[in-house]
């Protein structure tokens, strides 16, 4: 019912830009590179007892050339941003003023990245003593920085977006952890599929060098300690280790990419998405199956690139449902870039694109077998990802024919 | 016999159900009664200190109860309420098995002060750093702090209330939130993926960093006294929005599948357009084109021209920029007719319910219609002379209202606009 599926008649949406900074680099080579050396880069240390894949430093001058701007965003705002310039570099729409006017932008985020000094600063007055009516008042009339609040703002990626690459036509924000980087992309694919829109800016991006995100999930004790692991063993050390990233794309009509003569990495045929209710074993497991069940058909050489967490029971849950798809072989981004919540999705679909691009599916990088070899060019890969909380996505990935 | 496609051949999206809350009071009687009485819901703060605050009202909704309470839990309760009200009067699907998806206008959602300041309590010594806290975090303690911290949390427990399908989206475009809302349910309809869908808008979040946040932006008004007075659109004494709470929800469904159960057919979303400004993150390019695109690609979007439009439920926040950047583009895009349409702010009294606005003042526009009455902007005592429209200043106004322009527009370049009408065109 609200699956979107490219339908007969409706439009072929092709892949025609890709944009990563991560932990493994910036841009498509390095990534790429990355992943074929099986080259991890995570921080044991930094955050100890907790683990988390910082972000490969990038130059942000080269994408968001103001300094002005730069002061106005927090983390996950310049790493999305920048992103965001990569994917219009590589669709080869960047400074395309007619394109970019009428762009449509659908963007999975989250927000709220907080000034630890002022937190902090408030609560340990507090512990103090500090217990006038109005001091948490009057600390954070003096002590906020005016502009952090834009910082956090769910919509103002997009806004940043919007303002250092030019972007001028329509600006959603998807927000709701892992599921919200399924919802983007099902939406643009449907407003494209169905004509209503001709291209958009798809993705995400997430800071997971945040303390203040680590409190949070480790409130529901989500959070990877002490020792990297890959996702799949991570059976008796369950976890997630956040991860820093953006990965957005160029989602295009075959006939709008034509008529620009743009080539695509691969098409996007279908995006689902459901909301499992989890109470008993197996109900998030029946969800993927069903979702699995929607996309089309699967008659070519299949892979599987899947956002799973390490965090449990979702995990384990996961792993029976691709048990029962074991002809799939599967990849596991978290294992390679940690966890980067909304923008895992977006990040899916761009390493299934990759890889059909180059014809190869990067390898597997894992001690407990649920990853295999692939010989041969993958020409269908199926994207999963299954929230650590909540929310189930499903896209597939094609080679455009 | 109405056609139930539109002249572009797409489905006649109608609304079947509507639920209201906002300061001034729970549901659509209750609302309207004080709406077109000119009342308002502003009020001095009760709920935290306001010492060492310049702007010390809101309009708060305290008649709703949550524990433990935070901004995100009375969103939810609110979202909660006025999809009941919705539904029983759309009359649609079975108890919790709505037959279509939800899309939810939420602010953004974070850990909030009482939570954070538990926690430092929690420490248990006078100094300690961000890493004591975290280290105190884990082992279950708060493990429903995570549960209710999560961005998707709203949208899930109304999903599961209400039995709404597929996943849903949990959505922010600012102040334009409300308004995307509703234009993605009827995206979805147009477009053909469901028959139905559910669209909720709730804004909670009047507490002490919400208020600094936007004090520190400027765009609050501090004229605190009276607090019913604060909110003043398109006055020439006008000093910033008023912060307020509310939520909305509206059944939306296609013509044909409301018809063909007998659904009372309550308005038409006849319109939506939205277009980005990528001028500044809070200003409005000072040529306001996104603002006219906006209003032309709703226009186009419905197939009308600006002269059958005979209402504006305006964005009118009442912050000096925003009311004389209205009529600019107004003025743009439907000339003199500008000046002679009447046009109306319900944040005069209501305040601006943020996340919510869209959705609240799409609902009160489509009030307008059904009861031919356009609502009254209040503190409507010193006109500003370069605002020149056609204020409906003070009091209500009896008036043949066919269709309605709703805008919104937001923080992050955010400008969304409705077009609702009576009878499908």
């Amino acid at each position: 019912m609200t699956d979107t599926a490219s339908k007969p008649g409706q439009t072929e949406v092709w892949i025609t830009g890709i944009g990563l900074a991560t932990s493994l680099g910036e841009g498509l080579d390095a990534n790429w590179a990355a992943l074929q050396e099986k080259r991890i880069n995570v921080d044991e240390k930094g955050f100890a007892p907790y683990v988390v894949h910082p972000l490969m430093p990038v130059t942000f001058d080269s994408q968001i050339p103001k300094k002005g701007d730069q002061r106005q965003m927090e983390a996950w705002q310049r790493i999305g941003t920048y992103a965001a310039g990569l994917a219009l570099d590589s669709a080869g729409i960047k400074g395309n003023k007619d394109i970019l006017s009428k762009i449509d932008m659908v963007v999975a985020a989250g927000g709220g990245e907080r000034d630890l000094n002022v937190d902090t600063g408030v609560l340990t007055a507090e512990a103090k003593g500090a217990n006038a009516p109005g001091f948490l008042n009057e600390r954070l009339m003096s002590d906020l920085r005016p502009t952090l609040f834009l910082a956090q703002l769910s919509n103002l990626l997009a806004g940043n977006i919007a303002i250092v690459h030019g972007l001028g036509g329509t600006s959603r924000t998807f927000m709701g952890e892992e599921v919200a980087g399924a919802d983007a992309a099902r939406i643009a694919l449907a407003r494209i599929a169905s004509g209503e829109s001709d291209i958009a800016l798809v993705g995400g991006s997430h800071n997971g060098e945040r303390k203040d995100l680590l409190v949070l999930y480790e409130f529901g004790d989500f959070n990877l300690r002490d020792k990297f692991a890959p996702v799949w063993a991570r059976k008796d050390h369950a976890g997630f280790a956040l991860g820093s990233a953006g990965a957005f794309l160029v989602l295009e009509s075959k006939a709008h990419a034509e008529a620009r003569g743009a080539k695509p990495y691969a098409k996007l045929s279908s995006v689902v998405a459901d909301l499992a209710r989890r109470k008993q074993p197996g109900d998030m497991a029946a969800t993927l199956e069903k979702l699995w069940a929607k996309l089309p058909k699967r008659e070519g050489k299949g892979a599987i690139i899947t956002g799973a967490t390490g965090a449990e029971p979702a995990t384990s849950e996961e792993r029976g449902f691709l048990k029962g798809h074991a002809d799939f072989p599967v990849r596991s981004t978290g294992t390679m870039f940690g966890h980067t919540m909304e923008t895992q999705f977006p990040l899916g679909i761009a390493l299934a694109a990759l890889s059909i691009s180059r014809g190869a599916l990067f390898p597997p990088n894992d001690s407990t077998g649920t990853e295999i070899e692939m010989q041969g060019a993958p020409t269908q890969i199926v994207v999963v990802g299954a929230g650590h909380w909540r929310g189930e996505g499903m896209a597939l990935v094609e080679a455009v024919s | 016999m109405t056609a139930p496609r539109d002249k572009f051949g797409r489905p006649v999206v109608v609304v079947t159900g509507m639920g209201i809350m906002t300061s001034l009071g729970a549901g659509k009687a209750d609302n309207w009664a004080k709406l077109v009485a000119g009342e308002s819901g502003i009020r001095t703060i009760t709920r935290f200190p306001v010492e060492g605050l310049k702007t010390t009202m809101a309009g708060t909704v305290d008649f709703v109860s949550v524990d433990p309470f935070s901004s995100t839990a009375l969103s939810e309760r609110m979202a909660e309420l006025v999809t009941q009200e919705a539904l029983e009067q759309a009359g649609i699907g079975a108890k919790a098995d709505f037959p279509g998806p939800l899309f939810l206008a939420v602010a953004p959602v974070e850990v909030e002060w009482p939570q954070r300041r538990e926690l430092g309590r929690a420490v248990g010594t006078q100094d300690f750093n961000y890493d004591d806290l975290l280290r105190i975090s884990g082992g279950g303690k708060y493990s429903a702090y995570h549960h209710r911290f999560m961005f998707g949390s709203v949208a899930a427990h109304l999903a599961e209330t209400f039995g709404t399908k597929g996943s849903p989206i949990s959505l922010s475009t600012a102040c334009a939130s409300g308004a995307t809302s509703i234009q993605l349910g009827v995206e979805a309809i147009r477009r053909g993926e469901t028959d139905a869908a559910l669209c909720v808008a709730t804004d909670g979040t009047v507490n002490p960093e919400a208020l600094v946040r936007f004090s520190l932006l400027s765009a609050l008004s501090t004229q605190n006294d009276p607090p019913q007075a604060a909110s003043r659109p398109f006055s020439k004494n006008r000093d910033g929005f008023v912060m307020a709470e509310g939520a909305g929800a509206l059944v939306l469904e296609s013509y044909e599948a409301a018809t063909a159960r007998g659904a009372k057919i309550l308005g038409v979303i006849a319109g939506c357009g939205e277009l980005t400004d990528s001028f500044h993150r809070t200003r409005s390019s000072p040529d306001g084109k996104p603002i006219i695109g906006c209003m032309n690609k709703t226009l186009a979007d419905a197939g009308m021209t600006p002269d059958q439009i005979d209402h504006i439920n305006a964005h009118g926040t009442a912050t000096p920029e925003n009311d004389k950047m209205e009529f600019n583009t107004t003025s743009a895009v439907f000339g003199d007719l500008a000046q002679k349409i009447p046009v109306t702010s319900n944040k005069s009294m209501v305040g601006h319910t943020i996340s919510a606005a869209g959705a609240v003042e799409a609902i009160f526009s489509l009030l307008t219609l059904e009861h031919q009455r356009i609502p009254p902007t209040i503190n409507y005592e010193t006109p500003d002379p370069t605002i020149l429209f056609d204020v409906v200043g003070n009091k209500a106004r009896d008036a043949r209202v066919t269709a309605v322009m709703s805008n919104s527009f937001g923080f992050g370049g955010q400008n969304a606009s409705l077009i609702l009408t009576r009878e499908p065109a």
